[in-house]
This record gives structure tokens, C-alpha cells and sequence, in this order.
């Protein structure tokens, strides 16, 4: 019930924007992991957001309280196999599995998620400046 | 809010309280804005803001107390809560979320500024009243 809590808000999309951030690095740098088995193949990584709800019964006003990361989503995207008898990781037929990564929704999802966390740090600063003109009042 | 006499600062305390609201709703709005499924939401002020003087703000209107927790009072607060309004989405997308990033950002700007309004409004009345008190010389 303050501009202090907009510091919440935006903090906490903030840091969820720098987790999907964060997938997206692990991704890009795992796009050519290969393993002997499909199981063991890396699988691209997305997380889960959710809105936060007001706990039930508070006296707050209810005006959203942020944004969560539920979790961590692996994508069940076919696994690529390749045929190469000489890597040191290869099975007994001669097949790698290499990662379900798509470079190109990664790099997608990169750009969306830094244009989010700077809208973020844009609330942050007007907020910053708006308690700052209120502290100001009567001057 | 509460601390400063309301006919001092006429209803600008008020339309301040819920700029101020409205500014959190809509940074609500922008956090969420890759969040599936969900609805973005909006204070419509002028509402709001009418209900919120008919409310508490006449002479002889006796506001509802809320004594015990748990109980709901009728405090301007708790009427902007409720008016809260879902925002008709220009482009829909497929995940079911209706945050309009480019609208949310001018719909916060602009709050910003009429936040600042109401401010300069009290600054003004402030220097006013000051000038009363020092006859002038202050």
C-alpha cells in the first residue's frame, strides 16, 4: 500500500526475467553437448511464471503482488541422434545424441527477456523519482 | 494521508493515494507482462476517484469502521481495490496473457506525470498557506 512496494513488484520481475535469462545461457551453451544415451541428452530449459497472489484473508489491498518462477521446464522436443562412429561418446552402434536446444527460439527469448527486465528497471527508476519528488512536498 | 486534514489539501491527498495505487497495478502489469494467462488490470480513476469523496469525504456521511481483523471496512483503499477493471487487450496472444507492454508503459508514464500534478498542486498550496503564516515575508 506504498510506492515501496512497487520496488517488490518490479524486483521480483527483475529477478524472474534474469532466471529465464540464465536458461537461456545454459542452453546455448549446452546447444552442442552430445551423450551416449537419449536420456542423458541435454534437454532445452524454460522456466514457468506465475503471478503471486494475495494470501488469503490479508488486510493489503490486492494490486498484484509480482511475478514468480515457479519452475524449471524441460522441453520434450524429439532428441537429434547422429551417426559418428569415432566419438569417444558414441554407443555400441555409433550413434551420439546431441541436445533439443533451437539456437533460434533461444536468441528469441534472450531479446524478449532483456526488453522485460530493462521495462522493469524503468518502473524501478520512475518510482525512484516520484518518492523522491514526495520527499520534496512543500519545498 | 490520514495525518493531514482533508479540506487543507482539498481532494488532491485523495487523487494522489490513488495515482499512487494505480501506479502499482501497473507495475504489477509490467512484471507479469511474459507471464501465461495472465489478465492485465487498470484503476479507472475518474470512478474511483468519485467514489472514494462520496464515500468518506462529505460532512454527516458516517464512514463503516472495521474494529476487528478480518472484518472489511469501507475505506477508500478497499473501494479501489474492488474497482479494479480488466484491460481490453489490442493484440490477444495465444497464451492467454493481455499485458500490452507499449500500452502499460504509456499508461504508466502518464501516471507518473499526473502524480506529479497532484503533487505540485499541494507544493502550491503549501507555499500558500506559507505565505499566510509569514505574512508574506516568508
Amino acid at each position: 500500500m506504498s510506492l515501496f512496494s512497487i520496488f517488490n513488484v518490479a524486483g521480483s520481475g527483475m529477478a524472474a526475467q534474469s532466471t529465464r535469462l540464465n536458461t537461456v545461457a545454459s542452453n546455448l551453451a549446452n546447444a552442442d553437448s552430445v551423450a551416449s544415451t537419449p536420456e542423458a541428452a541435454y534437454r532445452s530449459r524454460e522456466p514457468l511464471f506465475a503471478a503471486v497472489q494475495k494470501q488469503f484473508g490479508s488486510q493489503a489491498v490486492d494490486n498484484g503482488q509480482g511475478v514468480q518462477v515457479l519452475g524449471v521446464t524441460e522441453s520434450q522436443a524429439a532428441i537429434p541422434s547422429r551417426y559418428e562412429p569415432g566419438n569417444p561418446l558414441a554407443n555400441a552402434d555409433g550413434y551420439v545424441f546431441s541436445s533439443n536446444v533451437n539456437p533460434v527460439d533461444e536468441l528469441v527469448n534472450m531479446i524478449s527477456a532483456s526488453r522485460s527486465y530493462q521495462n522493469n528497471v524503468e518502473v524501478m527508476n520512475s518510482t525512484r523519482q516520484l518518492m523522491q519528488k514526495t520527499l520534496d512536498l512543500g519545498k | 494521508m490520514s495525518l493531514i486534514p482533508d479540506n487543507l489539501f482539498g481532494i488532491h491527498t485523495r487523487a494522489l493515494d490513488l495515482w499512487q495505487n494505480r501506479t502499482e497495478v501497473l507495475a504489477n502489469n509490467l512484471a507479469n507482462a511474459d507471464t501465461p494467462g495472465f489478465q492485465a488490470r487498470d484503476i479507472d480513476f475518474r470512478k474511483v476517484l468519485a467514489a472514494a469523496s462520496d464515500s468518506a469525504g462529505t460532512a454527516g456521511n458516517v464512514a463503516l469502521q472495521a474494529p476487528t481483523p478480518g472484518q472489511i471496512g469501507a475505506g477508500s483503499t478497499t473501494a479501489a481495490a474492488t474497482q479494479l477493471s480488466w484491460r481490453n487487450p489490442m493484440q490477444p496472444s495465444m497464451d492467454g496473457n493481455t499485458v500490452d507492454e507499449q500500452v502499460e508503459q504509456a499508461a504508466f508514464a502518464a501516471n507518473g506525470v499526473h502524480y506529479q500534478a497532484s503533487l505540485s498542486f499541494i507544493t502550491a498550496q503549501i507555499r500558500m498557506l506559507r505565505t499566510a503564516i509569514t505574512d508574506g515575508q516568508g
